[in-house]
């Protein structure tokens, strides 16, 4: 099996200060792997190369063999790679249902003068993107919120709204960073079975998450670094039980591994 | 309903005033105001995607020196320049908003604003625009004819110039105005509006955010061009000094003042600028001040433009 994506040799240097250091991995079509590893490890970055908001000082991402370091970013959404914010980031003067309605964009058949001129095409993208923005808000939980302008939306439901927008870009990778923050455990769990489902739809997911026990019970593969290297890969329980990692979180206590 | 009451007034009921009341200066004041308010209708396009454009000058002086480079040297039909300086001004905007768009806030403000005085300065310095002298004497508009049929005569031949003038700067502007309505309603629009709140998460879901905002920036230079051409016709002339920073400036605040998330904002900023400051012309050396006394009171009371007041609102909500 070839993979989805190739990480190769990645490293990202700002100034002095290496982010990712020399970070190589790959990711299956159809797997939830998650990157874990303290604050400032350079996981956020990580995921800013692969999704190419950030270009990489050295080392390459190949996606479907296809190397897409270097291309602009919605280029590398168009193809298929898709990433969400650490810190909530949405549209916030529109309703939630704008916002998912909006980020269809990739799907519109019209061209943007179709749409202007409201031709018969871009009607009938209007209508298709409305139905499945309803879908997803539905399935995500936010049906009940859809009309409600975002920047008065509870911080749940703004990470909700925030993984809407990157699943109505239809991405067959998506990189959620830090999707549970600031959810409480039964919130986290209930997101944690939404993520699932999203796999379970076809999309292979890239996960940053700091809540272990999420990160333990929704992922097939892990990845940690620390201080911008990679210092162990592997399934939840082989991690668990990795010398490197514990090592790494030790002294830690509120990044307790799950043991 | 209210669209027809305002065509109704602007083609019918202000002619039909003018004519009984005899103030055929109203017809210069107005046709100035729709002109106005077409450039405004253009740095308004900007503004709803995110950029501050002090710029707007710029592209006036040069759409009105295309239309009479064009008209007095090549002797090319003034009807023919107004889209010529509009795509002049158009190709201008892609050339320059390509390296500035990528600025935000302040610094692509500053940019913009430089901007009009370069292109002042370039028209002092090139031989093409005269210098100093600028262009004069610019004959009227001549007959616009398609396969022998004249649309619009002669304007030498025509007796109210002042109402034929006042005829096409009001029609420009309402098309220009339908124009930008309907994008702002599209779907073009709906992403421009993603690209103000956010660019990254719009780039994040594939949207060509460089594309879409030099695209924004050359049809609101495409209005500045065309009302300068226009005005250039009107006043049969054209200097270095015909469109100064004191207008790119106006061009801004009349969208400030209409409100910033209402397409037609610019236009009901303008007429109250060029009004407000008209009519304070009474107080002398007091008006600059007076004048920039209310318009402050008024930004800082209402951030989000006249057309924010629960009165416009409601007409809003019944459409
Ligand atoms: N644009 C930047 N310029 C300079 N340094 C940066 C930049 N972005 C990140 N860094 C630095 O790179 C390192 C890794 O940051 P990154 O945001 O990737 O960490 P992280 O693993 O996501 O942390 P957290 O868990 O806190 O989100 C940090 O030391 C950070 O300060
Ligand atoms: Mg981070």
């Amino acid at each position: 099996m070839t993979a989805l994506l190739e990480i190769n040799g990645l490293t990202k240097k700002f100034g002095g200060l290496t982010a990712v250091g020399d970070a190589s991995f790959k990711v299956n079509d159809k797997e939830i792997l998650s990157v874990i590893g303290p604050n400032g490890a350079g996981k956020s970055t990580l995921f800013k190369l692969i999704s190419s908001f950030l270009r990489p000082t050295h080392g390459e991402v190949r996606f479907n063999g296809e190397r897409i370091s270097g291309l602009a970013p919605h280029i590398v959404a168009r193809k298929g790679v898709v990433r969400t914010f650490q810190e909530t980031t949405i549209f916030k003067d529109m309703t939630a249902r704008q916002n998912v309605v909006v980020a269809h964009h990739l799907q519109s058949k019209a061209s943007l003068l179709g749409h202007y001129a409201g031709t018969l095409t871009a009607r009938r993208d209007e209508i298709d993107f409305h139905e499945s923005a309803a879908e997803i808000l539905e399935y995500l939980g936010l049906g009940h919120v859809q009309n409600e302008v975002a920047r008065n939306l509870p911080h749940g439901y703004l990470r909700a709204l925030g993984i809407a927008i990157g699943l109505a870009a239809k991405p067959q990778v998506l990189l959620l960073d830090e999707p549970f923050a600031g959810m409480n455990h039964d919130e986290t769990m209930k997101a944690v079975e939404m993520v699932r489902g999203v796999r379970d739809r076809g999309i292979t997911i890239l996960l940053v998450e700091h809540d272990m026990k999420a990160v333990m019970k929704i992922s097939d593969r892990i990845v940690v670094l620390n201080f911008g290297q990679m210092i162990a890969e592997g399934t939840p329980a082989e991690i668990q039980s990795n010398e490197r990692v514990i090592e790494a979180y030790l002294g830690r206590e509120d990044q307790e591994i799950g043991i | 309903m209210a669209v027809g009451a305002f065509l109704l007034t602007v083609f019918a009921v202000v002619p039909w005033l003018i004519h009984v009341s005899g103030r055929w200066d109203f017809y210069y004041t107005l046709t100035s105001v729709a002109l106005l308010s077409i450039a405004s209708g253009g740095v308004w396009l900007t503004f709803y995607i995110g950029r501050i454009n002090i710029g707007q000058g710029a592209f006036a002086l040069a759409g009105g020196y295309v239309s009479a480079i064009l008209v007095t040297k090549y002797g090319f039909s003034f009807w023919v320049t107004i889209p010529l300086s509009g795509l002049f001004c158009a190709l201008l905007a892609v050339l320059i908003g390509l390296p500035i768009l990528r600025l935000r806030g302040v610094y692509f403000a500053m940019i913009t604003l430089v901007l009009t005085e370069v292109a002042r300065l370039a028209a002092l310095a090139l031989p093409i625009t005269n210098g100093a002298r600028g262009i004069s004497s610019i004959p009227l508009p001549g007959e616009l004819s398609i396969f022998g049929l004249t649309i619009i005569p002669d304007f030498s031949t025509i007796g109210n110039v002042k109402l034929a003038f006042y005829y096409l700067a009001t029609v420009l502007m309402v098309v220009s105005f339908a124009g930008l309505y309907r994008l702002v309603n599209s779907r073009v629009g709906h992403l421009c509006r993603s690209l103000q709140q956010n660019e990254e998460l719009a780039s994040s879901i594939g949207v060509n955010i460089a594309y879409l905002r030099v695209i924004a920036f050359a049809i609101s230079s495409f209005l500045g061009g065309i009302s300068g051409a226009i005005f250039v016709a009107i006043s049969r002339s054209i200097y270095p000094a015909s469109f100064p920073v004191k207008d790119s400036v106006d061009f801004m605040l009349n969208c400030f003042l209409g409100g910033l998330g209402y397409v037609f904002g610019p236009m009901l900023g303008t007429l109250m600028i060029y009004f407000g400051w008209d009519l304070l012309f009474t107080t002398g050396r007091f008006q600059l001040l007076i004048y920039s006394a209310i318009l402050i009171m008024l930004i800082v009371t209402l951030p989000n433009g006249i057309l924010s007041l629960p009165l416009f609102n409601k007409r809003e909500a019944d459409k």
